[in-house]
C-alpha cells in the first residue's frame, strides 16, 4: 500500500470577498505530523475549513489533492469519504441524535451499502476508544455535543477521529480551552493514530500540545501563507520569543488582522 | 382488473396503491336525511341512534364553516360519498378477510405487526371494520375492544352512557357531520383497576374515491385502569378530495390512565378534520401522542378537560407540512379543578413551501387553583419557501397558577450540515439526521414498530426536500 499524500499548492481563499489565505503550500505524507502555528487572524483556520469544503470559504486559486485526486472538486462528504477529517474548533450540536448513532451512520456511510460494520464490532471498538480517552460510557448515548463542556466537545472530536480512521486529519485548535488532563487525553488519542497510513496537521497557538504530540515539522503562518518551516525546536523558540521576534527577523509587517 | 388501476397523481406518495373496489353497498353522493336514515337502517341501529344522527345532520346544515384556521373553501360536501360498506359481514379471522382487502393490509404490514405486537386488531377498511381480533387474555380481563358498530349492538347500555358525552354533536360543524354519518372506529372499555399491558392497535384506511370517512372512537377507562390505544393511518391517492372527519372521545375515570397514539399519513388530497377530546376525573392522566404527516389540510387539536382534582393532561404533537400542505395543529387544555397540570410539546417541520401552525389554548378556571401548564413549541424550517405560525391562547381566571410558554423557531443551519457532512454523511443523510433528532422526543414515545414505521416515513418524506 502506498503512503497517502496530501498536497496543497498555492492555495488562495476568500471569505465574503475578502482574501485571507494567499499562496499557501504544504505537503504532508502518511506517518507525518505537522504543526501549523501563527498569531490570531493569519488564516490558519481558514486553510482548514477550505480544505474540508465549508461553503463560506471560497477557493480562488491553487489546488488541494489527496493521493493525486483533486479534493476541491468534491462535495464535503466526498472529501470525508476520500479520507479527510477536520476536528473543529466549534463542533455543532445535534439534538436528538446520540453519539453512537451518529458515529455508526458516519462509519457505514464510508463503508458503503452491504458492507456495514457489525453492531457488536462497532460497540466493542467504541468502548475501547472511549476507554483510551477516559470518556464515560454514557457519552455514547448522549446527544451529539449537546450540553457538552468545551473539553468534552474536543474529546468527542478525537473520538470521532479514532472511530473514522481517516487518512488525514486537521485538528483546528483542538487544545483551546483544555485543561492539562484533557490535553493529555487528546494527545493520547492522536498518538494512538500514528501510522504510515495517517497524516495529521495540528493547528495551534501554543507549543504546549506539542509537548505531548511530537510534530515532525512546524510551520509558522503569517499574513495568509507559511513564512517559516522547521522542526520541533521552532515551536519552542516561538514560545520563548513570541511571534513579534520572528516578524522582526523575517521583516514582516502586520496585515490588517482578519477573522481566523 | 386486478390490482393497481392507475398511476397515482402524487407519485411520491408511497402508500398510494389502490385496490379494485369491492364494495357491496354505497350511498349516493351528497348528504341528505334519506342517506342518514339509510345508513342507520343498514346498520340496524336502535331508534335513539337514528335520532342522534338526525340531530347531528340538522346542526351540520345550520352550522357555518369555521372562520378560523385553515382555508376549507375548496371542500365540497356535495361531491362526497358518505357511506361505503365493503363486505357483507365482518371478517372474524384473518382467513375470512377478502383477498383484495388483505392485499392492502399486507402492503401496510399488518400481519407482521400482529404476529409481533398486536394484542387486538381493529383495522378499518373504508367505513366498516372488516377485521377484528382480540387475544383471549384481553377478554379474560374484561376489556372490551370492538369496532364501534358492534359495540353499539353488544353493549348498548354502556355505549349509550358515554357516547357523545365528551364531544357533543353541536360542538362544531364537523362533529355534527360525524354525528350524522359516523361509521366504524373503535370502542374500548377497560374495567376498574385493570391494567392493559399491550397497546391496542387499529389501522385505518380510506380506499374509495371521494369517500368521507367518519369513524367514531370511544374509549372508557374505568377507575384505576390503564390503557394505551394506537392508531395509524395511510390512504391511497385519488384525484378528487377525500374528507376524513373522525371523532375520538375518551373518558378517563378517577385514578385511571390513558394514552392515545396516532400517526396520520393521509394522501395529500385528504382533508383531515378531527375532533379529539378527553375528560379526566380526579387524579386521572390523559396523554395524546399525535403525529401529522400527510393530508392537504389538517385541523386537529387534541384536548383534555381536567375536570377532577389533580388530573393531568399531556400532549406531544408533531406536524410535517410539505408542498401544498397546511398542518394546523396543536392542543387544548382546560383546567377546571385544583392541582391540575398539563404539558404541551409541539414539534413542527415546514418544508418545500408547506405551512405549519401551532394553535393551542390553555384555560384556567377560577376553581383551578394551584394548577400549572407548560407549553413548548419548536419549529424547524427547512427552506425559505416554507412558513410557520405559533398561535397560543391563554385564558387565566385565577391568580394561583403557573404557566410557562417556550417557543423556538430554527433553520437547518449551514454549520450543522457542514459538521455532519465532514464526517462523511451525504447532504440527504445529514438533513435526515437533523430532522430525526428534532422529532426524537416524539419517536421515542412510540411503540417499537411504530417508531420504525415513523422513521421510514420521515426518511421518505425528507427525500427531495433539499435545495
Amino acid at each position: 500500500m502506498t503512503v497517502p499524500e496530501l498536497k496543497i499548492q498555492d492555495l488562495h481563499v476568500s471569505v465574503e470577498g475578502k482574501s485571507i489565505v494567499k499562496g499557501f503550500d504544504l505537503d504532508i505524507k502518511g506517518g507525518e505530523i505537522h504543526a501549523l502555528m501563527g498569531p490570531n487572524g493569519t488564516g490558519k483556520s481558514t486553510v482548514a475549513s477550505a480544505i474540508m469544503g465549508h461553503p463560506k470559504y471560497e477557493v480562488t486559486a491553487g489546488s488541494v489533492s489527496l493521493d493525486g485526486e483533486n479534493l476541491l472538486d468534491m462535495a464535503v462528504d466526498e472529501r470525508a469519504r476520500a479520507g479527510m477529517f477536520l476536528a473543529m474548533q466549534y463542533p455543532s450540536e445535534v439534538s436528538g441524535v446520540t453519539n453512537a448513532d451518529f458515529l455508526r451512520t458516519a462509519i457505514n456511510g464510508r463503508r458503503g451499502e452491504g458492507n456495514e460494520i457489525p453492531l457488536m464490532k462497532f460497540i466493542k471498538t467504541l468502548d475501547k476508544k472511549m476507554d483510551l480517552l477516559e470518556m464515560d460510557q454514557a457519552f455514547a448515548e448522549r446527544y451529539v455535543n449537546e450540553g457538552f463542556s468545551g473539553g468534552e466537545k474536543k474529546r468527542n472530536e478525537i473520538l470521532q477521529l479514532m472511530m473514522l480512521e481517516p487518512k488525514f486529519a486537521i485538528l483546528d485548535e483542538i487544545d483551546s480551552g483544555l485543561d492539562i488532563d484533557a490535553l493529555k487525553w487528546v494527545a493520547k488519542g492522536v498518538n494512538s493514530m500514528r501510522s504510515e497510513n495517517f497524516g495529521c496537521l495540528i493547528i495551534t497557538h501554543y507549543q504546549r500540545l506539542l509537548n505531548y504530540i511530537k510534530p515532525d515539522k512546524v510551520h509558522v503562518m503569517m499574513n495568509g501563507h507559511i513564512v517559516k518551516t522547521g522542526g520541533p525546536e521552532l515551536a519552542l523558540r516561538l514560545e520563548e520569543e513570541g511571534y513579534d521576534g520572528m516578524k522582526a527577523e523575517l521583516g514582516i509587517k502586520d496585515d490588517e488582522p482578519v477573522e481566523a | 382488473m386486478a390490482t393497481q388501476q392507475q398511476v397515482p397523481e402524487i407519485d411520491e406518495y408511497k402508500y398510494g396503491f389502490r385496490e379494485k373496489d369491492v364494495s357491496v353497498f354505497r350511498t349516493k353522493r351528497g348528504l341528505t336525511e334519506d342517506i342518514v336514515r339509510e345508513i342507520s337502517k343498514k346498520k340496524d341501529e336502535p331508534e335513539w341512534m337514528l335520532e342522534y344522527r338526525l340531530k347531528g345532520l340538522r346542526h351540520f346544515y345550520k352550522r357555518p364553516m369555521p372562520q378560523w384556521g385553515a382555508d376549507l373553501s375548496a371542500l365540497k360536501f356535495d361531491d362526497l360519498t358518505y357511506y361505503v360498506k365493503p363486505v357483507q359481514n365482518q371478517g372474524r379471522t384473518w382467513d375470512e378477510v377478502p383477498g383484495e382487502i388483505k392485499d392492502t393490509f399486507d402492503k401496510l404490514g399488518i400481519p407482521e405487526a400482529e404476529r409481533k405486537y398486536l394484542a387486538g386488531v381493529s383495522a378499518q377498511y373504508e367505513s366498516e371494520v372488516v377485521y377484528h381480533s382480540m387475544k383471549k387474555d384481553l377478554e379474560k380481563e374484561g376489556i372490551i375492544f370492538l369496532d364501534t358498530d358492534t359495540a353499539l349492538k353488544k353493549h348498548e347500555k354502556l355505549f349509550r352512557e358515554y357516547f357523545g358525552k365528551v364531544i357533543s354533536y353541536a360542538d362544531n360543524k364537523f362533529s355534527a357531520l360525524n354525528a350524522a354519518c359516523w361509521s366504524g372506529g373503535s370502542f374500548v372499555y377497560v374495567p376498574k383497576g385493570v391494567v392493559c399491558k399491550t397497546p391496542l392497535q387499529a389501522y385505518f384506511r380510506i380506499n374509495s374515491e371521494s369517500m368521507g370517512q367518519f369513524e367514531r372512537t370511544l374509549i372508557v377507562v374505568d377507575e384505576g385502569a390503564s390503557v394505551h390505544y394506537v392508531e395509524g393511518c395511510t390512504a391511497p391517492v385519488y384525484s378528487s378530495s377525500s374528507l376524513h372527519s373522525g371523532i375520538v372521545e375518551i373518558y378517563v375515570r378517577k385514578d385511571a390512565y390513558c394514552r392515545y397514539t396516532t400517526i396520520q399519513n393521509w394522501a395529500n388530497n385528504v382533508y383531515n378534520l378531527v375532533t379529539q377530546r378527553a375528560i379526566c376525573e380526579d387524579h386521572a392522566t390523559m396523554e395524546w401522542v399525535d403525529g401529522n404527516i400527510g393530508s392537504c389540510i389538517t385541523m386537529k387539536y387534541p384536548s383534555v378537560i381536567l375536570k377532577g382534582e389533580g388530573a393531568r393532561g399531556n400532549t406531544l404533537t408533531i406536524a410535517i407540512g410539505g408542498k401544498g400542505q397546511n398542518q394546523d395543529t396543536g392542543s387544548k387544555m382546560v383546567h377546571l379543578a385544583p392541582n391540575t397540570s398539563s404539558t404541551i410539546i409541539s414539534k413542527s417541520i415546514a418544508k418545500n413551501g408547506g405551512n405549519v401552525t401551532y394553535r393551542g389554548k390553555v384555560h384556567f378556571s377560577p376553581k383551578a387553583v394551584n394548577s400549572r401548564s407548560h407549553i413548548e413549541c419548536d419549529t424547524l424550517i427547512m427552506d425559505d419557501k416554507s412558513t410557520s405560525d405559533t398561535i397560543p391562547y391563554n385564558e387565566v381566571l385565577n391568580k394561583d397558577i403557573s404557566l410557562e410558554h417556550e417557543a423556538k423557531v430554527s433553520k437547518v443551519s449551514e454549520e450543522q450540515l457542514f459538521y455532519l457532512m465532514s464526517r462523511g454523511l451525504t447532504e440527504q443523510e445529514a438533513t435526515e439526521m437533523i430532522v430525526m433528532g428534532f422529532i426524537e422526543p416524539f419517536t421515542k414515545e412510540l411503540p417499537m414498530e411504530y417508531a420504525v414505521e415513523m422513521n421510514r416515513l420521515i426518511k421518505y418524506n425528507m427525500e427531495g426536500s433539499i435545495g
